[in-house]
Parts: structure tokens; sequence; C-alpha cells
């Protein structure tokens, strides 16, 4: 034995989880949502993803070396990639290229970057992006392409989401339930089969990436909320097995709310963002001024984090609960 | 089955040498017996260089009610009274015996028999323990007299017997239980004596369901004591868990202690030597250490004389092997690293294991992604990732309001972390910090 002994302290040993193993469950858990988006939408699903995760890794790359003057340790650890899949999923499938590289640019730069990089962002980085679209490009970021149109990209016939046909009031123009759980209606790419988000939650669930307070106590809270509103109206308010299955709500609770770097802590405060992000959509939906409150009920929430942060704590061993 | 509540992480458990029936390792050439084996003052030499010594003789005497006196392990001749760095890497205060012969102290008694009745008192119970130098042999090396003397206000009620080995790769408190059930048994009764109670509960993980059959077995003749068989959850022979486990009962944050709820928590190897000091007049000189590692040929547990140095064992266990690149006193979470292999085996010894150069290196740091994963590791509630932050900007009040002195060291954060942060690390600095903080302030007052 003639090295010499390395003397840390202990541990000694690790668990061989890696922030890789997270991300990369994470993006095998989108594939299911990625192929029916290729089924329903694809030509345009296809260019508007590929562009997206491409932009994101570009940018992340080249802010970490030529801005912030790091290694680019981060490039291969997947999160730049899910914020470009996670984008592409939240935008039309005939979002022209150089909106998806904005997009891509304001996500990446403005909602990760400028913070110090992965674990510093206060925002989701893609839903920084997709609002920053939304609120600066309205038009293309809602004409939604009807499904079927395999080989179109932008030049598409489009329809109205069924959010948008419940805000309008159309609610007898709805598509039945069951093929907006499986996913045969208009909207963004990757949030259109709830059936194909819940199946990659069940895999981030038993794989352990993600725990299931968040994802439950959203979809519980607007199904609650939607419920109670169309108990009370049923000719006024879709029924709350429509709100679960439309808009961003899958795609949301399962992988955007969850994102670990802006969700709470611990148990307790995940509860608490999971309901308010519940209620504050179903508030938008039904009484704001835009037909889709998931990712603005998110982001306000991810503001909030820090304030459950300081007051969740997780209980002490021993603790002597005060009366 | 029973675990404790909150936390806890589950390490490959690795116990390679479960098979491997306990052998007596030879003596050494010269042992080395350093001052401090335990918490509390060290023991004061009462030897000089040239004095002779037999096999259980006291060579150094307790430095205050929270010490233990310290034995020869061997027969010969002191040759000198110097320092040695031990497991915690620091230098101590040691004496140095060249072994001649292995000439035993009268009145301890060698045979193998089973003793088992008892006419002393309580009191004298804990003299006897007291006086054999007997300390917790899980690692923290507490003196066990002092834990069956609870302070003012407190009662215990039951002793809780640690036979968790919750540690990977270690297996010496398995063996114990596996060769000397019976003796095991008798030592848990003096020790319940020792402490005026009527209950016993002897905690052992579900992983050594030889170990619960063998006790629940030999236990039938003894009412008062329980086999508790426990579900497989590091860190549960921490002391507050296994009180948690066993009777449901949460230890509160310190200053309380186990016995604040009415309970006696004792290693299982505490309660053999309890056995040995008071039914065979047997001080604490030698004790069962596991050697083990992937790459050494020959993984064991060995009965050894204290003050042999682990090269020793190692060799036993088939050599040291070419790839070693750490060698870890105790078990892979809390286990310490070692300066060399010359360091003696102590009371609180109860494992060498060597690691390769892989295992032995840490992965990068990365930034932490805010998983809190190590919120739901960590067995004592804590936010381990913000008491790392706290202690890395020196914000020594907050991390104190954060209660980090509450925490056990077990390494589940560090060890379940995707961002392989040194999460321990940052955590020991702050609560060290924090630890002289409250002593000065406590001084003032």
């Amino acid at each position: 034995m003639a090295n010499k002994l390395t003397v840390s302290l202990s541990p000694h040993v690790h668990g061989g989880d890696s922030i890789q193993r997270n991300m990369y469950g994470v993006l095998i858990a989108l594939v299911p949502a990625l192929l029916v988006s290729l089924y329903m939408f694809g030509l345009g699903a296809l260019i508007v993803t590929l562009t997206s995760v491409a932009a994101c890794l570009f940018f992340e790359w080249a802010i970490t070396k030529f801005i912030l003057k790091r290694g680019c340790s981060t490039l291969c650890d997947g999160s730049a990639a899910i914020t470009g899949v996670l984008l592409a999923f939240n935008v039309p499938s005939n979002l022209p290229i150089w909106l998806i590289i904005i997009g891509a640019l304001v996500a990446i730069g403005i909602g990760k970057m400028t913070f110090g990089g992965l674990g510093c962002n206060p925002f989701n980085p893609a839903l920084v992006g997709r609002i920053f679209l939304l609120i600066s490009f309205p038009v293309q970021m809602t004409t939604w392409p009807v499904a079927g149109q395999l080989l179109a990209y932008t030049d598409v016939n489009t329809a109205a989401t069924p959010l948008a046909l419940m805000q309008q009031g159309h609610l007898s123009d709805l598509p039945d339930t069951l093929s907006l759980f499986l996913g045969n209606n208009a909207g963004s790419l990757g949030e259109i089969s709830a059936l194909a988000l819940l199946l990659g939650g069940a895999y981030l669930l038993w794989k352990k990436v993600i725990t299931w307070h968040i994802p439950v106590s959203i979809l519980a809270t607007v199904f609650v909320f939607a419920g109670i509103m169309w108990m009370v109206d049923p000719a006024g308010y879709a029924s709350p097995l429509v709100h679960l299955f439309t808009g961003g709500l899958m795609l949301g609770a399962i992988f955007m709310a969850t994102d670990y770097v802006t969700s709470p802590m611990t148990h307790k405060g995940q509860i608490i963002y999971g309901v308010c992000i519940g209620f504050l959509t179903v508030l938008i939906r039904l009484f704001g001024a835009y037909p889709e409150g998931m990712s603005f009920a998110i982001f306000i929430m991810n503001a909030f984090t820090p304030l459950i942060n300081t007051y969740c704590k997780p209980k002490r061993f021993g603790e002597v609960v005060k009366k | 089955m029973k675990t404790f509540k909150i936390g806890g992480v589950h390490p490959a458990e690795n116990k390679l040498s479960a098979g491997k029936a306990i052998e007596t390792l030879g003596l050494p050439k010269q042992a080395v017996f350093p001052l401090s084996q335990h918490i509390g003052a060290p023991a004061t030499a009462i030897v000089k260089k040239g004095d002779v010594v037999k096999v259980g003789t006291k060579i150094a005497e307790a430095g205050g009610f929270v010490s233990a006196p310290i034995f020869s392990s061997v027969s010969g001749k002191v040759n000198k009274v110097d320092t040695v760095i031990d497991a915690s890497g620091y230098r101590k205060p040691a004496i140095y015996i060249d072994v001649e012969g292995d000439e035993w102290e009268e009145g301890i008694d060698r045979s193998q028999d089973l003793v088992t009745t008892c006419n002393l008192t309580p009191e004298q119970i804990v003299a006897k323990i007291k006086d054999a130098g007997v300390v917790g042999m899980g690692g923290a090396c507490f003196p066990c007299h002092v834990k069956l003397c609870p302070p003012h206000g407190a009662k215990a009620e039951c002793v809780i017997i640690n036979a968790v080995e919750c540690e990977p790769y270690l297996t010496a408190d398995h063996r114990l239980m596996l060769e000397k059930p019976e003796q095991i048994l008798v030592g848990v009764s003096l020790l319940m004596k020792a402490a005026k109670v009527e209950k016993g509960y002897i905690g052992i993980e579900n992983n050594k369901p030889d170990a619960i059959r063998l006790l629940t077995e030999k236990s039938k003749d003894y009412s008062n004591i329980e086999i508790v068989p426990l579900k497989v959850k590091y860190p549960q022979g921490g002391e507050k868990q296994l009180v948690d486990a066993v009777i449901n009962r949460q230890v509160p944050a310190p200053p309380a202690i186990p016995v604040s709820v009415g309970a006696i928590v004792q290693n299982v190897g505490t309660a053999y030597a309890v056995y040995e000091a008071v039914m065979k007049g047997k001080p604490l000189f030698e004790r069962v250490v596991t050697v083990t590692g992937h790459s050494l040929s020959n993984p064991s547990n060995f009965l050894t004389r204290m003050g042999t140095p682990m090269r020793q064992l190692i060799d036993a266990a088939g050599g040291m092997p070419e790839d070693t690149a750490k060698i870890i006193g105790g078990g892979p979470m809390m286990g310490k690293a070692l300066m060399n292999a010359e360091v003696p085996i102590c009371k609180g010894s109860s494992g060498v294991l060597l690691m390769n150069d892989k295992e032995a290196r840490r992965a990068k740091e990365q930034p932490c992604i805010r998983c809190a994963k190590c919120v739901g590791a960590c067995p004592m509630g804590l936010e381990p990732f913000l008491l790392a932050t706290l202690s890395e900007l020196k914000d020594w009040e907050r991390i104190e309001k954060e209660d980090v002195m509450s925490c056990i060291e077990c390494g589940s954060c560090q060890f379940t972390c995707p961002s392989h942060r040194y999460l321990l690390d940052y955590i020991r600095y702050g609560k060290t910090t924090v630890g002289g903080i409250i002593r000065a302030r406590n001084a003032k007052k």
C-alpha cells in the first residue's frame, strides 16, 4: 500500500442519486406526451420540440461559457433540455421557429441564468418563456391547429381550445370527456392528452423523482372548486372532469409545479402551494381575462415559495406541540 | 413492523462478514492505550515506564464522574507514557505496553461457564460496572454507569438494548448475539436491576432473523425482556430513533436525553461487557471487531484485545489490499477515516472498513437543486440544505435557531443528496461553532 490514504469526514458512502438521474427521469416521463403530440400534430410538433430543446441547450451553453465564464458542467445534466421540452409543450404546434428561439432565450437567459443558473432561479424557466411569449405575441400563441394535420407546420387549419369555448360560453360545443382525456382536441402541443401525462406522472412517482403532494393537491383543489361551481350552475360552468382534462392543468400539475427549484421544501408547504395553485387556476379560468390560468397560477405561487419555506418548517423530532 | 417515524435512508447493507464466526485474534507485540477512549474527562495514567502489568491490571484511573478507568489487555512491561494518533485523528496521551507472555490478574473467571445468579444490590452492580471501565460500545463510548444514574428528576422505566447494528458492513454485534445469547440476556437483566426497572427491550433489525429467532427463544426464561424486531432503516441505532421505534416516545431536543422519557439505552456489546464485568470479574479490555471491505480477501469478526494496532487485524483478514485508499474506523455512515493503520483498537472500535480508490472518492459537488430529499431523509426533522448554507455563510445566530444542535450527524442528508453536496461537513462546522458559542454563553451566566 504505497498510495496515500484519503481522510475525509463521514458519511463515506453515497446513495447513488444524481441530478442527471432525476432530470433524465423527467425527460423519460415526458415521452408519452411527446408521442401523443407527434401523433396528433405530426411535423409541427417535431419541429417545435426540436427547435426549443436545441435553442435552450445552445443558450445554456453560450451564457455559461461567454457571460458567466464557468465550465459547462450544467449542460449535460438535462435541466436545460427539460426547459426546452416543457417550453415546446406549452406552445401551439404551429408557432414559427423565430418565436420559439425568442422564447428559449427568455426562458434560459432571463428565467434561469440571470439568477445564477441551475438551482438559483425563483421562477420556472419554461414558464417565464411561455408567459413572455403569451403576453408579447398573443395572436400566434392562441391560434391552435386542429389535430390530425400531420404534414403541416405553420399553414394549418385552426380551432378554439376547449377552454376558449368555455370562456365564450359555448359549453355545448365541448368535445366529450373521453376525447379530452385521450388528447383528441386542440391545444398546446404537449398538454392535450391527460392520459399520457398521467402515465408520465406515475413513472415519476414510481422512480421517486417527485412526491404526490403537489400534483394531488392541485388536481384535488381544481376538482373540488370547479365541482362546487358546476353544482351551483351546471349550465354556466363546465363539469369538474372537463376542467381536469383540459388546458395545461395536467402538464402543469405533474411537470411544471413540481419543479424542484421553485417549489416548497416541506410536504406541508407543498400542499399549501398545490392548493393555492389549483384555486388560482380555476379562479382565472372562470372569472379572469385569459381562458387558461395554469401558467399564471404556478408563476404566482413560485413567488410565494420562499415565504412558504420560511413558515412551513418540518416537524422537529421530539417537538412538543405548543397549546 | 416497528421503526422510527421521521426520515431515514436505506444504504446497501454489505454485511460481508455476517456468516463468519468470531475468531480470537493473537496477541500484539505492543499494545497502545489512549487515555481518552470515552466521552468525558480523560483517564489519568497510574503506571510509569518500566512497571510490570498483567492482563486486567488497571493502568489508568477515571478522571471524574463522567469518565472510565482503563485496563491493560496484555501482560508485559510499560514501555512509555507518550502520545498516539487515535481514531479521531488527534494526538492523545497514551500508554505503550510491550507484550510478554499472557498472564492474567487473579480474580478474573476465565471459564466459559454461564453464571446467572447475582445477589448484588443495584448500587453494587453499578459500582462493579464503573470499576470495570465499561463504556457504551456502539461507538460513542459514553460511560455505562453514568447512564444508570439518571439526573435528578428523571425516572428510568425501561432499558432498551441497541442490537440494531444499522451501520452497513458491521457484523460484530450480530455475531455476538448468535454466539453469546445467554450471556447477553444475563447482562440485560443486570442492567435492568442496576437501573431499578422492570422492563427490558432488545431492538434488532429484521435483516438479522437468525439473531431475532435465537434471542426470542432464549429469552423465554426472562418474562420481562422483550425482543423487538425492527424494520431495516438507517439510523435506527441512533439513541433517539431507537427509543422512538421501540416504545414510541420522542426524546425532546437537547439537553433532554433518553432517560427524560424513561428509557436507558445500552448497546448489546455493552450488555455483554456488563455480564463479564459483574459475573466474571473481567474488566473491559477486549471486544469483537469486524474487519471488512470488498477488496479484503477474508472479511472477519475478531475478538480483539484493546490496544492492538488495526494493521494486525487487517493482516489477519487476508492482508492490506493493494487498492486500499481509505481506512475507516467504524461503519461507512458515521465512522472516521484514519490517518494510518497503526491506530489502536479502543473500547468504541466496532469495525475496520477498507475502501478501494473508487469507493473512497467523493463525487464533485454540484449546485443545490432544492429537491428537498435531504429534508425527507433527516431523522431529526431538520432542514440540512438550510443548515449547510447558513454554516457556509457563518450565520451562527440563525443556524442556532434552526436547531443545528439537534443534528445527530448520521449523514443521511449527504447520503441522499443528488447534487453530492458535502452537507454534513458544513453542518458539523456549524454545530461545533454554535456549541462553542453556547458554552461561552453559559460560562458567562
